[in-house]
């Protein structure tokens, strides 16, 4: 494994080491260039992981303190955390539940298709389905995806016989075992799916893809990559001249470090990207870097969300195998009579016995609520994913007086819920209510969302410098060598999952990268 | 009842007495336990009383009929401690006067779970009650214990998952 010195300014160095960062990493590796990755988290692999939702979860929870604000109800339900993510080697494509699908075209030119709407902040991305792809195409191979290439299909659990009957009750025709980053026989050195359940833990076969696993060993086996794990960064510098220089960090052992850089790289996820562009304020960019646009830290995107759950008169057993394998897309398109612009997709989902008490209905009690629970076992469950409209006062902005445990400015999370996310949502329950009542449901539960999963936008893509923060590269306008690398970049959300389409630009932006490195351009 | 009180009485006594009043816990010196012995949580901080109306109010919160006492008692056992004890002493101090303003000798002594529920409903806001309700859902829902009369199976890595096991069992659709 390399190691670099300190004072190297010929490093690329990135922040973060998930979806974005993690693979980034790898593939500028691969092609020789030389890298530090600075991860807050510590490393885990497949051994490590605990099979237990509490347990994993305080072993590999984003847990730095963060304050909430707005009208969405994680903010009374769960103040602290605004968003359930990873702190990690590998970030949370150790947690994510591996569902891969593209954006459709026209969900790349949400302005151009929706039209203007009331409230929202919608944008085109500077970039189209045909544009990336290719990266598509190298993406879904990297990880795997099931029904791409000549990759077969996880075969279907019983939480998802459940909810693909109901699918077609109501007619739906899109209906399968989704697009996963889960093999469904070995691939790439890891072997198939066991149908164990905890995906979200951390999968301990390594059937589902996470960089933790995959990207980062094969970036350092090249001798190009360094990974300091526990390594918090609070400040990114920059010279007279406005091009970002090093890179300032708490180290494991909490000393206080600098490493230079020649590029620096920002892909913290989208509640830590735009903090630390802020915290990175200076005389020079009073209002942080690359934020001449007045954007970063707005337009936090977090995916039109809830589930529903339902009991039914016999076992169902829905925890049994893998936890989001079975997708119904036929509501994912642009249909203005449903009420409401973008689509949204429904994708199986299942908790154990110890979230679903968390989760089912937060601060329920008594015995509309543990009737619910006595029937755990004859329950099924589903997940919404739906586009959410950018609006320029949902936003990260920094703590005017908490501080985190090394004395930087804490993230405020604000989100409202657009009128176009409501009605959504109250379609979407009603779709899945219906969908589960067609196979004999006695009962439904339409839940609300959890702690953002999906967090997006926040230092997104433009056109024109005035409307976002980086190009169609990731490259901030204002600064030629910081590059923005997570779901931050994001113009809109789209109504897929965001990972695939993260990892896509991310191989795309390490080959730009690396030819303007060759050029001399950066 | 203070606990010099209860020194006098005799088993038969605490018994009959914890059960007229409703409680399926048998209250003692120093400890709650069940009328049959089955299990007991040793109190050495806050009274017997004051475990004895926690236990009933886990109950009340989250009443599952098919899980016993004990998995209840385990989840609130943390209360005897001195940095729970004021908020312990104040809450069930509260709840026992909202109980004699309804009419009941105390909480525990209100026979229908559904005159207790409206004696927790109008403390829902309360600290203490949202202290004990959130404390609950890892308290008792997390306890391993009481997974299997959920059904739940919990990790299956250990047995190879449920590739072979049952993941597509489902035999009714």
């Amino acid at each position: 494994m390399a190691t670099f010195d300190l004072n190297d300014d010929s490093v690329v160095v990135i922040i973060g080491t998930g979806a974005g960062g993690g693979v980034l990493a790898n593939e500028l590796a691969q092609k020789g260039v030389k890298v530090v990755a600075l991860e807050a988290g510590g490393r885990y692999l497949p051994e490590d992981y605990i099979n237990d939702e509490w347990e994993s979860f305080g072993q590999l929870a984003w847990l730095d303190a963060r304050t909430t604000s707005g009208d969405w109800r994680v903010a009374k339900d769960f103040s602290g955390l605004p968003a359930w993510i990873v702190k990690a080697v590998g970030g949370t494509t150790t947690h994510w539940a591996g569902a891969s699908i593209r954006f459709q075209d026209h969900e790349w030119k949400a302005l151009s298709t929706y039209g203007a709407v009331e409230g929202a902040n919608l944008l085109d991305w500077p970039i189209d389905g045909a544009e990336m792809a290719p990266w598509y195409d190298l993406a879904e191979t990297k990880l795997g995806v099931t029904r791409t290439g000549d990759r077969a299909g996880l075969p279907g659990n019983n939480n998802y016989l459940v909810f693909e009957k109901g699918a077609k009750a109501l007619g739906y025709k899109e209906v399968h075992t989704g697009r996963m980053a889960i093999n469904s026989a070995d691939y790439d050195g890891r072997m198939a799916c066991q149908q164990t359940g905890f995906c979200f833990q951390g999968c301990k076969w390594g059937a589902k893809w996470s960089a933790a696993y995959t990207d980062i060993p094969a970036g350092e086996a090249t001798g190009n990559l360094e990974v300091r794990d526990r390594s918090h960064v609070a400040k990114i510098l920059h010279d007279e001249s406005g091009k970002v220089t090093a890179v300032e960090y708490f180290d494991k052992d909490g000393n206080k470090q600098t490493q230079k850089a020649r590029i620096v790289c920002v892909a913290g996820n989208t509640i830590e990207s735009p903090r630390l562009l802020l915290n990175s304020a200076s005389e020079m960019f009073p209002n942080g870097l690359a934020n001449s646009s007045d954007q970063v830290g707005r337009n936090y995107m977090r995916h039109v969300t809830g589930s529903v759950y339902a009991v039914f008169d016999k076992p169902v057993r829905m925890w049994r195998g893998t936890t989001m394998a079975g997708i119904m897309q036929d509501e994912a398109i642009h249909e203005p009579d449903r009420g409401f612009v973008g689509g949204y997709e429904l994708e199986t989902l299942a908790l154990g016995l110890p979230f679903m008490a968390a989760f089912l209905n937060p601060g329920g009690w008594g015995r509309s609520f543990t009737t619910a629970l006595d029937s755990y076992e004859n329950m099924a469950g589903m997940w919404i994913v739906g586009e959410d409209m950018p609006q320029a006062t949902n936003r990260i902005t920094l703590h005017p007086e908490q501080k985190d445990q090394f004395g930087l400015p804490i993230p405020n999370v604000h989100f409202d819920d657009h009128p176009n996310d409501i009605a959504m949502r109250d379609h979407a329950y009603k779709q899945g209510i219906a969908m589960y009542e067609a196979v004999g449901a006695t009962r439904a539960f339409p839940t609300p969302p959890y702690p953002s999963t999906h967090n997006l936008g926040t230092n997104r893509m433009s056109e024109d410098p005035k409307d976002g923060v980086c190009n169609k590269w990731g490259q901030t306008h204002d600064i030629a060598n910081l590059f923005i690398s997570d779901g931050s970049q994001f113009t809109t959300g789209a109504a897929e999952n965001p990972t695939l389409t993260i990892v896509a630009l991310a191989i795309r932006q390490a080959d730009h990268i690396a030819k303007e490195m060759a050029a001399g351009t950066i | 009842m203070t606990k010099h009180d209860l020194r006098g009485l005799t088993r038969r006594q605490l018994l009959s007495r914890s059960l007229s009043a409703g409680a399926l816990a048998m209250v003692g010196t120093g400890f709650i336990a069940a009328p049959d012995a089955a299990w007991a949580v040793e109190v050495t901080t806050i009274t017997p009383e004051q475990m004895a109306t926690l236990l009933q109010m886990a109950r009340d919160i989250y009443p599952h009929d098919q899980v016993p006492d004990q998995f209840y008692a385990v989840a609130v056992k943390g209360y005897d401690s001195e940095e729970k004890k004021a908020l312990v002493a104040e809450g069930v101090a509260a709840l026992d006067a909202a109980a004699k303003a309804a009419g009941f000798d105390s909480y525990v002594a209100a026979g229908w779970e559904e005159d207790r529920v409206k004696l927790l409903q109008g403390m829902e806001t309360t600290p203490f009650f949202q202290t004990v309700r959130s404390g609950l859902v890892t308290g008792l829902y997390n306890q391993k214990e009481v997974w299997p009369i959920f059904g739940y199976q919990g990790e299956s890595f250990s047995q190879g998952g449920y590739i072979e096991r049952g993941f597509n069992d489902i035999d009714w659709l």
